[in-house]
């Protein structure tokens, strides 16, 4: 408990590092922010150009500006979109949200699910049929510019074999299907985001997991436990997988980025209302109060996939109590 | 220093390096041959011939303004190459110097550069450089800059490491005790040994900027036309991916092929260096 | 999609506004092989009668944003308030003013005065009466300085505004103003839900309350808005009782869902048109329909920049530009090239004006008149030593702009003018470029009004900050025909204004005229009732139908 107090407490300076890198891309963009908005409306005057530059402080210096961005922040309070909805940041980001970070853990299991065992077979016969064919495979995936895939998959499953839906995340009687028939719909829209979203961390999670693998194996203990007349499944299993996949949970941790970053991507192809999407839009429209709502709140999802990865590795490894 | 004898030899017998480096010398070559190997000028028109399958005369076919595919594909090897190169040479750049210097110095200095790291990790690092990309305008030089500092935290991490450990070895030890400048033992004593690792986390480093400098330009906000990139080529494939296969599926393998190659080279690189892997 | 009235004179993006020489290019044809659902969808006409029922899935490539018609300026907005709103008056089938929420209308002896009497019996979605104080309402609202509204111009031109009874208003201008009376087909709003409101905070902005065909059902952001039929539609209760847009931000994945029959309308692109949709499969399923649409593109060039200052120069840029190969080679044929800034089969086109057909030499010796008859060592012309380079802008996202800037580029090149091209996204071309006048020059379009009145774009005055004019046009000839066509009711007589202010631009050439473009919807074959027309197809929405035999949706509402 006292564990997770600290940890808890160390994210705080992280946290603020976010907002002052977000403030400052924000600060980056030529010009005045309000002056898009301004801008596009003919019939905006001076007067509420001024109500507008007060509302955001622009007519402070720079730290106070960031000091109530910081406060408003505090409460969630991301202010109102500039696209012409005019709709609170944070009712919008809200309404994605689910979706995208749905597909992420989905395919973060698939990940899981996947390359482990690939990657501890690769490693336990290593330079084996399975392990070179397997690590051309990885090579591949980790080289495979995901929107080529996509595209290529749409093709195939979408267009020519008919098997799967194109885009979006539900059919249209989605509504008037039965509870399994609507989660058989989900499910099937979500197959191609998922796996296009899935293959590279696929690809270096298999990696990562047998290179870990083969360091255990070589360890002193394992030498040890062979001689005494283990079995080798034994060793493997009881000994050396244990071990080997304690790395492999921090990763869970860092891998939370890009598997958002990635989101901008494939739901843009796929077209899912998601976050990802919303992000590509905000900046194709410059609408920076959403971009800087969900570049916050992207970071802060790392942070709590970084914590959950570390309360998972402690009570995995009881040894580990974080001292920094 | 690394490159002895032995790490040749090694990787020499090491299969996966040499792919990889056969791949990566062979876009080299492409590219330094660009002028000579394509058979048409990359912005030569035809609009006649549009959109028009591979044949003899258009061996990877045309693409929808009638230009010759392979010959774009060529041109579009040193858009990448420069981009990959140029990125991870600033990435590492600051890599290295945040890197050693958190290593070095310790106490303060490295809480606040790994705090730094810590922070900066946490960003989905496409949405930032996505946004700073739209707001300071797409140009081939703002996206190697921009690609650059968003991705040098592996490095100064690694550096760090590498310092941390190297700096209490019995050498280096002997050299602070002769009382020499810090810049000297950093840059003479521990820099070259930690070499290696940045060499390898270099070449990877490459692979993933060349895949993000496609997406961008897939995304529509990365090089601009007339120059070709296959992140751009890649969009015009989509829109026609029905109709024009040859134009989604070349340029994707170039793409493929050179992240590939990087890719390879650099785990190649690190087999060799890191003898426990070694059989 | 019914867009009825297209006053959306000055948006940037070309509307797929449906006009003019209709051809109905695919004729469907009995088939017998294809899926038992639809076997018999086109056979013998005998038993498919109008009948209610069935949705029309259509496919948007930007959600809409306010459903709000004051505020939204968008066309995915426009296209979905078309459905919900009404304005007094419309456009018919052949472009003529007839009523809609008016009855009738009377201009007075001197113009000056309109007097508008509403129908009686039209209610609004919610069942209240739609009266003289909602007409009011939208007037005020769009001239409250405080209203963010792309569309105030026409309205600040009225001077008075009078409720004469429930159902009898009148608007009294101080001048004749001719594109008056259009001006009143914007969507009126509901006073019982907005008086008194911050219109730009009012859930109505979700959730539209209007008079027309279809009633608001749901919006989910950024995937799909539905609407239902109003069943107590003052024009009759329309036969297709739901229209669903879904948003699909990709060109190649809405075709794709087309392909796989999961949206019945959509506009194809050239290609798509001419390469993707010919096969038999095509021809049984769908109709596809082209006509030239409401709009042109161009190359604007910045009259301040000294280079584009001498008017020979920019007659012999046009010359230099083989607009015939963009059109071939980027419209694949699908689009005409055009010399004047009306559409050429429209009344105001002017058929003489002058033209100017590709010929580089003529283009050649008319530059070396103008002073750039050296060369530097690249071949690019020089003057006074600096040569003769320029950027072209465009914006993001269209592929023909950015395409027709590339073969314009090549074009330059060979008269020894050494061209750049920049696709910025377009907020911040907007912002940074054209609003700043920082461009030399920008490839761009514009929609083109079914009146005439251009004055926003070609009046010297019009170029301020974020004002249309923003290549800076001076001209005093056509400010006065400009204002002199704005004032004159008779047809006739203003035609004569514009065929003169036509000539004069092309004397002047501020922009080298590109092409129109066709629009090019296909529609799931079986919705019957589509009659193309000079104002296109979606005039007469309300009656397109689906026979009973070949539904494929049931609606529950």
């Amino acid at each position: 408990m006292r564990f997770l107090v600290k940890r808890i407490a160390l994210m705080i300076p992280t946290l603020i590092g976010i907002t002052i890198i977000s403030f400052t891309v924000m600060k980056m963009a030529p010009g005045d922010p309000t002056s898009l908005m301004t801008d596009l409306n003919p019939n905006m005057n001076e007067e509420a150009v001024k109500r507008i530059r007060a509302h955001y402080g622009l007519d402070q210096p720079w730290h106070v500006q960031y000091l109530k961005w910081l406060k408003n922040m505090a409460v969630l309070d991301f202010g109102r979109s500039f696209a012409p909805d005019n709709r609170p940041v944070i009712d919008k980001i809200a309404e994605r949200i689910p979706i995208t970070l749905f597909i992420n853990i989905l395919s973060m299991v698939l990940i899981f699910s996947v390359s482990i065992p690939i990657g501890v077979i690769s490693a336990v016969k290593q330079n084996s049929m399975f392990d070179r064919v397997s690590s051309l495979i990885v090579f591949i995936g980790f080289a495979v510019p995901t929107f080529w895939l996509a595209l290529l998959m749409m093709i195939l499953f979408g267009v020519k074999l008919d098997w799967l839906p194109i885009s979006g995340f539900r059919s249209l009687n989605f509504a008037r299907l039965s509870p399994i028939g609507q989660v058989l719909d989900i499910g099937k829209h979500l197959v191609m985001p998922i796996f296009v979203s899935a293959f590279g961390g696929l690809a270096g999670m298999s990696r990562y997991m047998r290179s870990n693998m083969l360091e255990v194996i070589r360890q002193d203990y394992i030498t040890t436990a062979r001689a005494k007349g283990l079995d080798e499944r034994t060793v493997i299993f009881k000994h050396a997988f244990r071990n080997a996949l304690l790395p492999v949970i921090t990763l869970l941790g860092l891998s939370v980025p890009g598997l958002i970053g990635g989101s901008v991507i494939f739901e843009t192809i796929f077209a899912i209302p998601g976050m990802g999407q919303l992000f590509y839009q905000s900046v194709m429209m410059r609408d920076y109060p959403t971009i800087m709502g969900i570049l916050v709140i992207g970071a802060a999802l790392t942070l709590v996939g970084n914590l959950l990865a570390d309360i998972l590795y402690s009570w995995a490894d009881p040894r580990i109590r974080v001292n920094d | 220093m690394f490159l002895n004898e032995d790490f040749v030899r090694r990787i020499g017998k090491n299969k996966m390096a040499m792919a990889g480096l056969c791949m990566v010398a062979f876009l080299f070559c492409v590219a330094l041959f660009e002028n000579e190997l394509a058979p048409y000028p990359p912005d030569r028109i035809d609009t006649s011939n549009i959109l028009a399958p591979p044949t003899y005369q258009h061996l990877l076919g045309t693409d929808v303004l009638g230009r010759d595919v392979l010959s774009r594909i060529i041109h579009g090897a040193g858009v990448s190459l420069s981009v990959g190169f140029v990125a991870v040479g600033i990435s590492t750049l600051l890599g290295v110097m945040l890197g050693a210097l958190s290593g070095y110095y310790g106490g303060a200095l490295d809480k606040a550069v790994m705090r730094f790291v810590d922070v900066m990790l946490c960003f989905p690092s496409f949405f930032l450089i996505l946004a700073v990309i739209a707001f300071i305008g797409p140009s081939i030089w703002n996206i190697m800059i921009v690609i650059g500092i968003t991705s040098w935290m592996g490095v100064a991490r690694l550096v760090r490491a590498e310092f941390l450990s190297i700096r209490e070895r019995d050498y280096v030890q002997a050299a602070i005790s002769q009382g020499a400048s810090d810049a000297r033992i950093i840059f003479l004593h521990i820099l070259p040994n930690a070499m290696a690792p940045i060499l390898v986390a270099a070449t990877l480093g490459i692979a993933s900027a060349v895949l993000i400098e496609s997406g961008l330009s897939f995304l529509g906000i990365g090089v601009q036309p007339p120059d070709p990139s296959w992140g751009n080529m890649l969009t015009e494939g989509k829109d026609n991916i029905e109709i024009a296969w040859w134009l989604s599926l070349f340029p994707g393998m170039a793409i493929l092929i050179t992240v590939m190659g990087y890719n390879m080279l650099g785990e190649g690189i690190r087999d060799s260096l890191d003898p426990r892997l070694r059989r | 999609m019914p867009l009825k009235k297209s006053l959306i004179l000055l948006t940037m993006t070309l509307l797929a506004l449906a006009q003019g020489c209709n051809e109905q290019s695919t004729q469907t044809s009995p088939s017998s092989e294809v899926t038992p659902a639809v076997a018999s969808r086109n056979s013998a006409a005998v038993d498919d009668k109008p009948a209610y029922g069935d949705m029309l899935i259509n496919g948007s490539i930007g959600d809409a944003s306010v459903l709000l018609p004051v505020l939204a300026s968008d066309s995915s907005s426009g296209e979905i308030n078309g459905l919900i709103y009404n304005g007094l008056v419309k456009y018919d089938k052949d472009i003529n003013l007839v009523g809609e929420l008016a009855e009738k209308w009377d201009v007075s002896e001197d113009k000056l005065k309109i007097r508008f009497f509403l129908k009686k019996g039209v209610k609004w979605h919610d069942g209240k009466p739609f009266t003289a104080k909602d007409v009011e309402y939208t007037y005020k609202i769009y001239v409250d300085p405080k209203t963010p509204t792309a569309y105030s111009t026409d309205f600040l031109k009225v001077t008075e505004f009078k409720v004469l009874d429930d159902y009898t208003v009148e608007a009294v201008y101080d001048k004749p103003y001719a594109p008056a009376l259009g001006s009143w087909g914007q969507g009126m709003l509901p006073s019982h839900l907005l008086e008194g409101e911050d219109i730009t905070k009012s859930p109505l902005k979700r959730h539209p309350i209007g008079t027309g065909p279809y009633k608001f059902k749901d919006w989910v952001t950024g995937e799909k808005i539905t609407v239902d039929s109003f069943h107590d539609y003052f024009e009759g209760r329309p036969y297709i009782d739901r229209v669903m847009t879904r948003i699909i931000p990709d060109l190649a994945t809405m075709f794709l869902e087309l392909k796989a029959l999961s949206i019945d309308q959509m506009g194809l692109t050239p290609l798509q048109y001419v390469r993707q949709t010919n096969t038999k499969w095509f021809k049984d399923n769908f109709n596809k329909y082209k006509y030239l649409g409401f709009g042109y593109s161009y190359l604007g060039y910045n009259l301040q920049d000294w280079k584009f200052k001498d008017k020979r120069v920019r007659q012999a840029l046009t010359m230099a530009i083989d607009r015939e190969s963009i059109v071939q080679g980027v419209l694949l044929g699908l689009g005409a090239v055009t010399d004047s800034p009306y559409k050429p089969d429209t009344y105001w086109y002017d058929q003489n004006v002058k033209k100017f057909p590709y010929d580089p030499e003529k283009a050649k010796q008319m530059l070396a008149e103008a002073g750039w008859k050296e060369t530097n060592d690249e071949g690019v012309l020089l003057k006074d030593g600096k040569p003769f380079e320029f950027t072209i802008i465009t914006n993001h996202g269209n592929d023909i702009r950015k395409n027709a800037a590339i073969i314009i580029q090549r074009d330059l090149k060979k008269v020894g003018i050494k061209v750049h091209i920049r696709v910025i996204e377009w907020a911040a071309f907007l912002k940074n470029f054209i609003n700043k006048r920082n461009f030399e020059a920008c490839l761009l379009g514009w929609g083109i009004g079914i009146d005439p009145s251009q004055i926003d774009i070609w009046n010297s005055k019009k170029t301020g900050e974020s004002e249309l004019n923003f290549i800076n046009y001076q001209n005093p000839e056509v400010d006065r025909l400009l204002d002199l066509g704005a004032s004159t009711y008779d047809r006739q007589e203003r035609k004569k204004y514009y065929d003169k202010f036509q000539e004069i631009i092309a004397e002047d050439q501020p922009y080298t005229f590109l092409f129109v473009q066709y629009a090019l919807p296909i529609i799931n074959s079986r919705f019957h009732g589509i009659e193309p027309a000079p104002v296109g197809i979606g005039y007469n929405f309300t009656k397109w139908y689906v026979p009973k035999r070949l539904q494929k949706y049931t609606i529950q509402p």
